[in-house]
């Protein structure tokens, strides 16, 4: 079994008014099948109000299933006793990063999740060390993380992450406030987490150059699962991500359009380099 | 309206030990009608830049001049300016607050002194140009997913019809096709009603597609300032300072390297496409430009 399995999985929000009397219902995850392998690199893509977030939280317990199940390493998350165990297994990296740090100095706030979760001080400090270095922050660990750049912080919040030594990391739009730079840093340490560390990543972005490194991107339509495949069986398919209020890298769009003017290139062009060879090819 | 910034300095908690410097000597005219994009890496200065031109912020030295009246005047109608700039703030949490989405947006036009028909009227129209879907209009905005927040957030702005409008990352956390839409509406006010536009953006692709003009803060200074093909040409150091050019920049350079004949300096997709067919031989001698 995988390390995140969904089986029928639904939520419905119930929206009340001020007196609390039920209004109504937005089912915001409808019937989602879902198996993640240990060590894989999922990317979840889908318009705005498809359901990604609410997906993402039912993988930490934040949210139960109305509908189906969740498991975590095995683990029902319905289950009360193994919240800690799930929240600790599978970490939450959100969007904004002013809002995820809380100690005045990185390495004090690296070391907040360990130390709550009862870690002896040595090895809480070798945690730390590790963590900050698995991101690339280790140099900055005196420093005040208020005077961070916004790529810097959210690697920091990563890294809190990390000490918890989660076999998951789930981020929800990590990239969105930073600058292009801090994208790139963000993107890099996650890549590097996955494939040096072996940590099961599921990423959720509205950038669509984030995922072409992804084993997996799966595409979400109104609560349901639209799409599944590699990136590259994804982005060949131009018309259908419009449909579904998508895009596709602008290295991936240029080629679809030179290929629409009746320049010979294959569909999928994922990286400059391919563009570049396959034209070079062509000539 | 037209906006001059004369030597604006920023620090926040002047007095105090922590003291930032976020705006250092900053000098920009921006003429009636244009639409300017503000890039620079995190914690340039962008967010303060913008909010003194709503008077939110209120410059540690320097002047700010609103068609040419200095709006740190003693007699100047700050709360007239208020209502004349619209400003999206970054985080849409924090305009949000009323029961219900609709109520929300109507709230600006009715603080205008707008009659109840009238700024129902605007907000439905507002609420139609974000592409807000009709069945959240009565939601509670706190109950909204990331990228419906933000399509709130930006009609209530676009509803009290400012003369200036100032969008402080739209576009965050917007699914590409939102992105596409509500920069496209933008960019129509601009041209239809002569709204001068201000856009602080991470996007390079974003801003190359849609501004005029592109203002470059680094550390709290005007760093370049120009159309966009002058600034991106510029790209390795704008790399420097966190940033980059758009994608297609380096898909041009990479080709150019491979011994294309491309133009290096088109910044949008369809400028590429023109360049590489034309690098490719697949324009006829006579269209060529
Ligand atoms: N607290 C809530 N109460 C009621 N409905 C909600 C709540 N949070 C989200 N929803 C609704 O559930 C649906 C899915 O929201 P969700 O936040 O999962 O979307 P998302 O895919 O993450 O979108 P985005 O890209 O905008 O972040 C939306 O229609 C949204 O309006
Ligand atoms: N309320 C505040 N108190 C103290 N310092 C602040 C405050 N707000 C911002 N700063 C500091 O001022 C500088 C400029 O911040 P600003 O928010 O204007 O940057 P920005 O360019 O908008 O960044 P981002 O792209 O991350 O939104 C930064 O060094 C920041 O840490
Ligand atoms: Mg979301
Ligand atoms: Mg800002």
């Amino acid at each position: 079994m995988g390390i995140i399995r969904t089986k029928d999985l639904v939520y419905e929000y119930v929206r009340r008014d001020e007196e609390g009397n039920v209004e109504g219902f937005t089912t915001a995850v409808d019937k989602v099948d879902l198996d993640v392998q240990p060590g894989e690199f999922i990317a979840i893509l889908g318009h705005n109000g498809s359901g990604k977030s609410t997906l993402a939280k039912h993988i930490n317990a934040i949210l139960n299933p109305t509908e189906g199940s969740v498991w975590v390493d095995g683990m029902d998350t319905s289950e009360e006793e193994h919240i800690w165990d799930i929240r600790q297994r599978a970490g939450m990296v959100f969007q904004n990063p002013d809002n995820q740090i809380i100690g005045q100095v990185v390495e004090e706030d690296v070391g907040f999740g360990p130390e709550n979760m009862g870690v002896t001080t040595k090895e809480i400090w070798e945690r730390v060390e590790e963590s900050l270095k698995a991101v690339g922050m280790y140099e900055y660990r005196r420093h005040s993380p208020n005077k961070l750049s916004g790529g810097q912080k959210q690697r920091v919040s990563i890294a809190g992450v990390l000490a918890m030594h989660p076999k998951c990391i789930v981020l929800d739009e990590p990239t969105a406030m930073l600058d292009p730079k801090g994208r790139r840093e963000v993107i890099r340490a996650v890549r590097a987490l996955n494939e040096v560390e072996g940590i099961t990543v599921v990423l959720i972005t509205h950038y669509m150059e984030e995922t072409i490194h992804a084993d997996r991107v799966f595409v979400m339509d109104s609560g349901k699962i639209a799409m599944e495949g590699t990136p590259r069986q994804i982005f060949s398919q131009v018309e259908r991500l419009q449909e579904l209020r998508l895009d596709v890298p602008q290295v991936t769009l240029l080629a679809h359009e030179l290929r629409r003017k009746g320049v010979g290139l294959p569909e999928g062009i994922l990286t400059v380099e391919e563009l570049a060879d396959a034209l070079a090819g062509s000539r | 309206m037209s906006i001059i910034l004369d030597h604006v300095n920023y620090i926040y908690g002047e007095d105090g030990p922590l003291a930032v410097k976020a705006l250092d000597d900053v000098c920009l005219q921006i003429p009636d009608g244009q639409f300017v994009g503000i890039i620079g890496h995190t914690g340039s200065g962008k967010s303060t830049l913008v909010q003194h031109m709503n008077g939110l912020l209120k410059a540690t030295g320097g002047h700010i001049y609103f068609n040419g009246e200095d709006i740190y005047d003693r007699d100047f109608p700050m709360k007239k300016l208020r209502s004349r700039v619209g400003l999206v703030f970054q985080y849409p949490e924090h305009q949000l607050f009323e029961v219900d989405v609709f109520s929300d947006v109507c709230f600006g036009p009715k603080n205008l002194g707008m009659d109840k028909k009238e700024a129902e009227l605007k907000a439905f129209d507002a609420l139609r140009k974000v592409g807000m879907p009709m069945e959240l209009y009565y939601q509670s905005p706190f109950e909204l997913s990331g990228g419906q927040k933000r399509r709130a957030a930006i009609a209530g702005v676009l509803a009290m019809a400012p003369e200036i409008l100032i969008l402080d990352e739209p576009t965050a956390g917007l699914d590409p096709k939102g992105r596409e839409e509500i920069l496209r509406q933008i960019k129509e006010l601009q041209v239809q009603t002569g709204m001068t536009i201000l856009l602080v953006s991470h996007s390079m692709e974003d801003v190359a597609e849609y501004v005029d003009r592109i203002v470059v803060m680094n550390k709290g200074r005007v760093m370049y300032d120009g159309a966009p093909k002058e600034v991106f040409a510029h790209y390795r150091e704008l790399e420097e300072v966190g940033l980059a050019a758009p994608q297609v920049t380096y898909i041009l350079h990479a080709l150019k390297d491979r011994g294309f004949d491309v133009d290096v300096n088109a910044t949008t997709t369809g400028e590429a496409v023109e360049t590489v067919l034309h690098a490719l031989g697949r324009i006829p001698e006579a269209f060529r430009p």
